[in-house]
């Protein structure tokens, strides 16, 4: 009975520490700052316990109920406190703070109750000497086994939630242990016994259903359905729906939004593609979406499209996933196209082939890396791959918000000695977003459009060419790959837009 | 799953320094990663000290002979080369030529076994200037103050950055932690260094030219040549550690010696004399590529096969020079070469030598000449040593500046880390090569050089990726070769009196039969002074054969 209930204490030490670490841990990768958040987590849960076990003197009679009531409230609480928090936080995270510091201080007062209360247990078979000794002995022991096994075992193969209820299961466990080890002395035990294995169930059902848990939180991050999340080599893809708008992240950044895709996609391909009638050959850089393919395709006189892109999660997903593809149109599955999953740099290095237009989609430049593909030398490498009359055209951010990063990509064009003409469309999703056709002769914007189209019409597209005040062209450097400007400008002026 | 492992692994990562610890105990550690300890040829060399090499079964006579294919023997036979002088030979000890430049390769790409990078060339590194504008590196005219150069050859940003305090910061001057006073030091240093790269004397020379045969001879500025850099720097009352730390860093990258070992007025001359301009590039940008500066030395070899024909003889080994010997060879050097793959002696006889080798071997090979031998021994060597590291992968990183070319880790003993695939027109590079240097300053180069001698390649590997797990925790793992290239006597050391001595002036006295082409003649090992020191020889050579050419020093 004594080893038992020693036993019982190394459980209910190990609970009580895991409890503490969940929450700061929770608290760090969700709020930040992980010195301040383990900080006040723990000084908070251990001003609880000892709140906890000076309330311990209050309990009076039935020591051995009360401390399986207590478990079992331990074990329900602290086990779905992560799981709990997870949601509050997805809801919103005004309260989260509140909610986690009072589900600290909840199961700290708990925890804090706990020990004691085995001790007034014990005393009645244990001198005081043998009894601090023992208890605390494996107070310790149990907080150590703990503190190695989580960041070991737990959270890498459990994660925090599963983690959570898996202790909390353990703290359930211990109480209806206690109760079949009471049996006798217990005037409740079936009441207590019902009680316990009630507990038990619930926490068993959170425990298999953690994984669609994640994944609901997950979804009231993003607010919509998360219809496809995925982490490739390159990036993480997440595909979400809210009635009939479906919303492709990449990396947290918004792509598209099916509701005014079009817009997009229609004022990136049409106004260059709609003047080359001789085109025949064309090249995709990046929009592994398959969407300014869907465009380019509206073109019979079109033979082939090749699209290099360098993730083929992505080219994988829009050419299988049937929503996707039926937004954009089965592009990426038409006999016409070829879907080339390399880096654009190294391809066009490799590559000799020549193209009558060029689609640059690229991500904003928001990092050395992707700059590399806004750079002189990227561009020096694109003209060289452009036939006689071809023309390209590049997704160049914002020339609203970016609008020195605008003009530095229009620069940059112009020092490689392409003809550069920028223009801008107004994307709801994104706001007022710039584009630059480049060619080596000049460029008029077409009088007509030959396909069928739900935003462009001839008589506003000489609109898109004229820049407004606030957007008029400023200097700036050439984004060479010695400088890289352009991802200095992008910072800073994005930085002003967001907060 | 992949949610709840990146859960899992943000929550490990959150339970601090213990925790963290504990996680990276999960499996053993990996083993050390396989590779090649190599070097120049020690074993080779050596054989300089022995008395017993053969007597040669084969002589053979050559107008102009250039012991030594570094940067200083292949810019004096491209130097002949394009004067159109073809009757020359051009002996290399190594099997290939490139001296300090070479390069190795493997599936990977190629990396550097030395040099790395030329900065912008000065307005009077006219040699230099052409070459690059042969190689089409510089484009249009190559004497214009801001020449437009290839952008593939132009350092990509980010060129540099710093590890310190678990942070890696952008630029290798200290940041973090840099109190108001120690910024104005900062300010006060490089006024001062801008101040000496503008300063001209009577004569038009700049105080510190690059080439620095250019300098002004200024008794003011000679006497920095007197005192050691650190001394310099006391003395103009900059006290701060930081400053400290980045001056003592510059003088070990560029001269395998420490601020105290180093010459003041070799130390001011590795800020003040770099001038260069771009039209397209900061002044401080430098030209590199993923081989080093091997594409320089190649590119001179290439460059003289284009116009004279193949005129390399490599693994043979000069071990015995004679200026005047009796009557049949009257006005001719004698050049013997051991040629071990043979295992025979050939005698060069030839009118005129340029010695584009390091002058510690003048010792052991001009045993007539013992003025010769004695200015040689007053020259001291730093050892020095290159690790190619292959990786499978870009390794994890700590916070702060993104991954650059040149990456150096304050207070670490060795210099940083160059990437190999830099310059590579790529968006995520794959696998690569880290290349990470390691001077000795901190020990007295015979010291080093016994150290080099003595240590198994395991020790080196397992130094190396310790030092490099403080910024990417999982080295080990990416790292799937690592290569360790020794060089015991990688170049001169500047101490004070080098540079304004008398043995140095003797090795760049022009003689009748023989000039010294090697960066030693400057004092450091730059390929500006190599370069210049072999064009120079190869024009005082054909001006001495009565040859007519155009300068590419004026």
């Amino acid at each position: 009975m004594n080893h038992a209930l020693l036993f019982s204490v190394f459980i209910v030490a190990s609970c009580g520490l895991a409890y503490e670490l969940i929450a700061g841990a929770l608290a760090s990768y969700l709020l930040g700052d992980s010195v301040t958040q383990f900080s006040t987590v723990i000084g908070s849960y251990l001003f609880a316990m000892g709140i906890g076990s000076w309330l311990s003197r209050y309990v009076e009679r039935q020591l051995v109920a009360r401390f399986i009531q207590v478990e079992l409230l331990v074990g329900v609480v602290g086990g779905l406190s992560a799981t709990g928090l997870f949601f509050i936080f997805a809801w919103s995270s005004a309260p989260f703070k509140l909610a986690l510091y009072l589900s600290v201080f909840a199961i700290g007062v708990l925890v804090g109750l706990e020990i004691p209360l085995i001790m007034r247990i014990l005393k009645r078979d244990l001198v005081f000497k043998d009894l601090v000794s023992q208890v605390l002995t494996f107070d310790y022991l149990g907080a150590l086994a703990v503190s190695i096994l989580f960041p070991v075992l737990l959270v890498p193969h459990l994660g925090l939630m599963r983690s959570g209820l898996l202790f909390g299961l353990l703290n359930v466990a211990v109480a209806l242990w206690a109760c079949w080890l009471f049996r006798e002395q217990l005037r409740n035990f079936r009441g207590l016994l019902g009680q316990g294995a009630t507990a038990m169930l619930g926490l068993l059902a959170a425990f298999i259903a953690a994984g669609e848990l994640t994944s609901m939180a997950e979804s009231h991050l993003y607010a919509d359905d998360i219809v496809h999340a995925e982490n490739t080599p390159y990036q993480r893809i997440v595909v979400t729906r809210w009635k009939d708008d479906l919303r492709l992240h990449l990396n947290n950044n918004l792509q598209f939004s099916s509701r005014d895709e079009y817009r997009y996609h229609e004022a990136l391909v049409h106004p260059a593609l709609a003047t080359l009638p001789a085109a025949r050959r064309v090249l995709v850089l990046g929009g592994g979406d398959g969407l300014a393919v869907r465009e380019i395709l509206k073109y019979p006189q079109i033979e082939s499209v090749t699209l290099v892109d360098l993730d083929p999660a992505m080219t994988r997903l829009f050419a299988s996933a049937p929503p996707l593809r039926r937004l954009n149109g089965d592009a990426l599955q038409s006999p016409k196209v070829r879907v080339v999953n390399a880096d654009a740099l190294q391809w066009l290095e490799a590559n000799d082939e020549l193209f009558d237009f060029v689609v640059v989609d690229f991500p904003d430049p928001s990092n050395f890396a992707i700059g590399k593909l806004y750079s002189s030398a990227f561009y020096r490498l694109l003209e060289k791959h452009l036939s006689g009359d071809a023309l390209a055209v590049i997704q160049s951010t914002s020339p609203l918000y970016a609008r020195q990063s605008f003009w530095c990509i229009v620069t940059t064009l112009e020092s490689v000695g392409l003809v550069a003409t920028p223009y801008h469309a107004l994307v709801p999703s994104f706001g007022e977003w710039g584009f630059v056709v480049a060619g080596r002769r000049g460029y008029r914007p077409p009088q007509s459009y030959a396909v069928n189209t739900r935003f462009l019409t001839p008589a506003m597209t000489p609109a898109l060419f004229v820049f407004p005040k606030d957007m008029a062209r400023i200097d700036a450097e050439v984004n060479r790959l010695n400088s890289q400007v352009l991802v200095r400008y992008f910072e800073q002026e994005w930085r002003q837009v967001i907060r | 799953m992949d949610r709840r492992r990146f859960l899992g692994s943000v929550a490990a990562a959150a339970a601090g320094a213990g925790a963290a610890s504990l996680a990276a105990c999960r499996g053993r550690p990996p083993e050390l990663p396989p590779g090649e300890l190599s070097g120049t040829s020690f074993e080779l060399g050596h054989r300089l000290r022995d008395a017993d090499l053969a007597t040669p079964d084969e002589t053979r006579e050559v107008p102009v002979a250039i012991v030594g294919a570094g940067i200083g023997g292949l810019a004096a036979g491209w130097k002949l080369a394009n004067s159109g002088f073809s009757d020359f030979l051009l002996v290399e000890l190594e099997s290939e030529a490139g001296g300090n430049s070479r390069a190795g390769r493997n599936a990977v790409g190629s990396y550097p076994l030395g040099a790395h990078y030329l900065p912008l060339p000065t307005r009077e590194a006219t040699a230099v200037r052409e070459l690059l504008a042969e190689l089409g590196v510089l484009q249009g005219d190559p004497r214009a103050l801001r020449p437009t150069y290839d952008e593939r050859y132009l350092c990509a940003t980010p060129q540099e950055r710093l590890y310190r305090d678990g942070r890696w910061q952008e630029g290798i001057l200290p940041q973090a932690g840099a109190d108001a006073a120690e910024r104005a030091q900062y300010r006060r240093f490089f006024e001062q260094m801008a101040v000496f790269r503008r300063r001209r004397d009577a004569a038009g020379r700049r105080a510190f030219a690059l080439p620095m045969a250019l300098s002004s001879r200024d008794p003011e500025l000679l006497a920095l040549d007197g005192i050691s850099m650190r001394d310099w720097l006391h003395a103009q009352h900059f006290d701060s550690p930081q400053l400290h730390w980045y001056v003592d860093y510059a003088c070990r990258d560029d001269y395998g010696s420490n601020s105290a070992t180093v010459s003041a007025w070799a130390g001011i001359h590795y800020f003040a004399c770099r001038d260069g301009e771009a039209d397209n590039a900061d002044s401080d940008t430098v030209l590199t590529a993923p081989e080093g500066n091997a594409w320089l030395a190649s590119g001179m070899l290439r460059s003289i096969e284009a116009r004279v024909g193949e005129r390399l003889l490599n693994g043979a080994l000069a071990f015995r020079v004679a200026l005047n010997e009796g009557r049949p060879q009257r006005g001719r050097v004698t050049i013997d070469l051991w040629l071990p793959a043979e295992r025979r002696t050939l005698r060069l006889l030839a009118e005129q030598l340029i010695w584009a080798a390091p002058l510690f071997l003048v010792p052991h090979v001009f045993g007539g000449e013992p003025a010769l031998g004695a200015a040689a021994r007053t020259y001291s060597y730093a050892p020095w040593l290159v690790a190619n590291l292959t990786l499978s992968r870009f390794p994890d990183d700590r916070h702060g500046a993104p991954m650059a070319w040149d990456n150096v880790l304050y207070g670490s003993s060795g210099l940083g880390y160059v990437v190999a695939s830099h310059q590579q027109l790529r968006v995520r590079p794959g696998a690569t090569v880290l290349t990470w240097y390691r001077a000795f300053a901190e020990m007295a180069p015979q010291q080093g050089r016994v150290l080099l001698r003595d240590t198994p390649r395991a020790v080196w590997a397992d130094e190396i990726l310790a030092e490099l797990e403080r910024p990417h925790a999982n080295i080990r793992q990416v790292t799937t070769r690592l290569d360790v290239f020794r060089n015991a006597h990688a170049m001169a050391r500047p101490v004070p009196g080098l540079i304004g001595g008398a043995a140095r002036q003797l090795f760049a006295a022009d003689g009748e039969r023989l000039r010294f082409a090697h960066a030693d003649v400057s004092g450091f090992s730059l390929f500006e002074e190599a370069h210049f020191r072999g064009v120079l020889a190869a024009e005082r050579t054909l001006g001495r054969l009565g040859i007519r050419f155009n300068s590419s020093l004026s």
